[in-house]
């Protein structure tokens, strides 16, 4: 068994890439909090933090996956609008139940997907080009669904984007995640433990701060759980497994007998999927669906998805850096909103932190 | 009763017949050998049998066991027993060793993998096969030699009967080499069978217990080990006389055109390894020096370092004329300067925009020229591409024609034309006939006569070896990237050349 082989070396088994990720994410949040006196790490600020942080996670989360599987969807952002649209309409107009409406959004998302899915596989058009049309596509169809007004609806809907969660839920669910965690560390050893060790700690630490103020967001919670699950999915099931190989050597995977064409066609799936629970979740936080909504939000999600180490080469990436990726995106907005620095200059930051990132990736893949 | 048969394959390619009714049998327990020149069908065949071209798409059958089997996949081949190790290793650097042997067949529990069984298996794997490294580690950590093991390894988890290997020892050093052939041996006298695919005589004749010998798509004799020779092997798979059809230019000046000295270029894939290995020629004007050597062994790499366009560092020097000795150059643009050209193997890929207008192509290296003093003189340059035009004989109804719009031996004749206009004093041909019919070729053969007749010195690289022994002044054998023979043209016997390109270097 493993016991008897040598162990990797000490210094191979620390996962270099995310602590420097971790410590990048320090720095911004060091550097915002001097330059606000303070304010950026009040819990108010942080709560918001997450808030803001939700849709781009919740696109991300399923981006790292397409993008591991040496695909790109460029669509979601357009999709994530006229799916949180339709949703919207349904239950204002058709008077659907909230949970139809959500449903809703969910499987014509699949659908979607699946479709767009389907072309890369089947008919062999790069899935550039695909999500590309697709974009265009959706936005249109967005700006055709709502005539160019904004559609506003109730305070159900708005529920699921604003509301918080009691602070018993929030210590509850940290407390969950602190016995799983010692669970986990104690059958595990070295580094392993430690880093269970670690997500113990963050769990209190997370639902501290966010009760300081006034609860876990209802979205927030949302985006670790959609977290949780997709990384089990990345990392222990066959499918999310075969998406893997497929991006990291596409002929090994050929010859070692995995459908590829059902593999792409259902990670596309999986991400239109969650373009409808993003859309409905940014309906539900802005309070109304307008005929812009979702506009450039692929490119966050690709961006928060790179920053977190995912390569665009295929094969690798992990959910949790992507959710990383994520708040990294979060934070560059949140501080220079704070800051009061004109607009102008997060896309500026922004972009060349997404540049510098993939310097890094490429400056690693070399020496490696 | 053989454990597999193949009777009378045939398989046809668009205007090639690859296969032409070649039978082959193996036994249990048994390694035979394939062994044929390049383009002998070898690839083919194997690819056969293993499921990768689907019952149906060939003719003939394929029994295992005796009974008739119809393999629809390699996936289905390998249920069947038989796993093929292919010459690129098909493995995915970013993923552990144990799921690499997993992958595509991963035990399940309630649809998550069961990561404590794919361990157990690949550990099982990695014992069958003597290699102790953690089944935890990413397969990019390992070496070359390692990562075979691990495919070997994983054919034998999934219970494979007959391994069937293309050139496994090809990217491997030396004592990896040797490895792999104790543990075939090994697996042998436990009754795994295997079909050895390999260019290395003295490997086959190691390990082999009987030899198969290809040439052109059809099998020329199957015979025991013990009966055959290196030489009797060499012989069959060459098999026919040089042609006297092969203009051979006469006039050899004795002026220097390229000298090349102690040239070695790293091997990108392999560090510390090389595919060019301290090869040092001379080429003098009007001189054809034909370049001889079995796939991989390093013809392909000698010319791009050459012509800059080597993807790992080269060292040694090279001089042009009667110039200092200087290093390879780095680019091709600095190669044109010096007055090299390069017609490279991959005429789509590396010759010809394919879909551009044939005006277009013949002119694209030297675009500068028509620079008038920004704009292109259009009719400038149409007249010099005609001139080519008329100059090759390439068949077209225009040089308006997209280039892919020609035949093979007009679309060669393009490139050769592309270069021409580049005025080269030193012209490197790497598999010029590639792929284009039997009346084309003559053409381009009196074409390299004339062009040295004119004073060009002309390297050229063939994997056919008539065609090398037929034009060649002198010929140059290469082996693994080592120079292991250099042969005047009157003692460059098909034979000879064999034997060198087949020896350790």
């Amino acid at each position: 068994m493993t016991e008897d082989q040598p162990k990797p070396s000490l210094r191979s088994a620390i996962p270099w890439r995310a602590l420097t990720m971790v410590g990048a994410l320090l720095v911004i949040w060091v550097v915002f909090t001097v330059l606000t006196d303070g304010t950026f790490l009040t819990p108010r600020n942080l709560s918001l933090l997450a808030r803001q942080m939700s849709i781009t996670a919740i696109l991300a989360i399923g981006m790292v996956l397409v993008i591991v599987a040496g695909q790109i969807d460029l669509s979601v952002g357009a999709q994530a609008g006229l799916l949180g649209a339709l949703s919207a309409i349904v239950f204002i107009d058709k008077d659907w139940p909230l949970f139809a409406s959500f449903a809703l959004a969910i499987v014509i998302g699949a659908l979607l997907g699946f479709v767009q899915g389907s072309l890369v596989a089947f008919l062999g058009i790069p899935p550039f080009i695909v999500t590309l049309g697709g974009m265009l596509l959706f936005q249109g169809a967005l700006l055709g669904v709502t005539g160019g007004v904004s559609r506003s609806p109730t305070a159900d809907y708005r529920y699921v984007g604003q509301a918080y969660l009691r602070d018993e839920v929030g210590w509850t669910l940290a407390g969950l995640v602190a016995a799983w965690s010692v669970w986990k560390a104690i059958r595990e050893s070295g580094i392993e433990r430690l880093k269970w060790i670690g997500l113990a700690v963050m769990g209190g630490v997370v639902a501290a701060v966010l009760n300081a103020y006034e609860g876990v967001p209802l979205p927030v919670l949302l985006v670790i759980l959609l977290a949780a699950f997709f990384s089990v999915v990345a990392s222990h099931t066959p499918f999310g497994r075969h998406l893997y190989a497929i991006g990291g050597n596409r002929e090994a995977a050929f010859y070692s007998g995995i459908p590829i064409n059902r593999r792409v066609i259902g990670v596309f799936t999986l991400m239109g999927a969650l373009c409808g629970v993003a859309g409905v979740v940014l309906t539900a936080r802005v309070g109304s669906a307008t005929s812009d909504a979702g506009r450039m939000m692929e490119l966050d999600a690709i961006a928060a998805a790179v920053i977190g180490g995912t390569s665009l080469l295929g094969g690798r990436g992990t959910v949790w850096g992507a959710l990383l990726g994520a708040l990294v995106m979060a934070s560059l907005d949140n501080g220079m909103s704070l800051l009061n620095t004109e607009a102008f200059w997060q896309p500026i930051l922004k972009g060349a932190i997404l540049v510098a990132a993939v310097a890094a990736d490429m400056a690693g893949r070399r020496k490696s | 009763m053989s454990l597999l048969e193949l009777r009378s394959i045939s398989k046809h390619f668009p205007g090639v017949k690859a296969l032409d009714g070649v039978s082959f049998d193996l036994q249990k327990g048994e390694v035979h050998a394939l062994c044929g020149e390049n383009g002998a069908g070898k690839s083919t065949l194997i690819k056969v049998l293993c499921g990768y071209y689907p019952a149906g798409t060939y003719g003939g059958e394929v029994l295992l066991d005796g009974k008739t089997a119809a393999f629809r996949s390699l996936r289905d081949a390998e249920e069947h027993g038989i796993a093929l190790i292919a010459q690129e290793l098909a493995l995915v650097p970013w993923l552990s060793v144990a799921e690499n042997m997993a992958l595509g067949r991963e035990p399940k529990r309630n649809g998550l993998i069961r990561w404590d069984v794919v361990r157990a298996q690949a550990e099982r794997g990695l014992g069958l096969v003597g290699l102790d490294v953690d089944v935890d580690r990413q397969v990019h950590e390992l070496g070359i030699g390692q990562q075979q093991m691990v495919e070997i390894a994983k054919a034998l988890i999934k219970d494979a009967r007959i391994l069937v290997l293309d050139e496994p020892t090809a990217a491997l050093t030396d004592s990896d080499a040797e490895r792999l052939l104790k543990l075939l041996m090994e697996l042998r006298a436990r009754g795994v069978s295997s079909i050895y695919v390999s260019h290395r005589l003295e490997e086959v004749f190691r390990l082999a217990d009987r030899i198969t010998v290809l040439r052109d798509g059809r099998s020329v004799d199957t015979g025991r080990t013990a009966d055959l020779t290196p030489a009797k092997v060499i012989g069959m798979m060459v098999g026919r006389s040089v042609d006297t059809l092969y203009p051979r230019p006469a006039s050899v000046t004795e002026e220097t055109a390229l000298a090349v000295d102690g040239l070695s270029v790293a091997d990108p894939t392999n560090p510390g390894r090389f595919v060019v290995r301290n090869v040092s020629l001379q080429v003098r004007r009007g001189e054809v020096l034909g370049i001889a050597g079995l796939m991989g062994a390093g013809r392909t790499a000698l010319l791009s370092a050459l012509f800059g366009t080597a993807r790992s560092p080269v060292t040694g020097t090279i001089r042009v004329g009667g110039g200092p000795p200087r290093p390879a150059p780095v680019s091709p643009r600095e190669a044109m300067d010096l007055g090299l050209a390069l017609v490279s193997e991959d005429r789509k890929r590396y010759g010809l925009v394919v879909e551009a207008p044939i005006v277009e192509n013949l002119t694209l290296a030297v675009l500068r020229r028509f620079a008038r003093p920004l704009l292109l003189d259009h009719r400038e340059r149409r007249k010099e591409a005609q001139a080519q035009v008329d100059a090759l004989r390439i068949r077209t109804p225009g040089l308006n024609l997209a280039a892919n719009q020609l035949s093979g031996g007009n679309q060669q004749k393009v490139v050769l034309g592309k270069w021409l206009m580049s005025a080269p004093r030193i012209l490197l041909l790497d598999e010029p006939t590639r792929g284009i019919d039997v009346g084309a070729k003559a053409e381009i053969y009196e074409l390299i006569a004339r062009l040295a007749g004119q004073g060009l010195a002309v390297v050229l690289v063939s994997s056919e070896l008539p065609e090398v022994l037929g034009l060649s002044h002198r010929v140059l054998v290469l082996s693994q990237g080592r120079p292991t023979a250099i042969l005047e043209a009157k003692e460059a016997t098909p034979e000879r050349v064999m034997e060198a390109a087949t020896a350790v270097a």
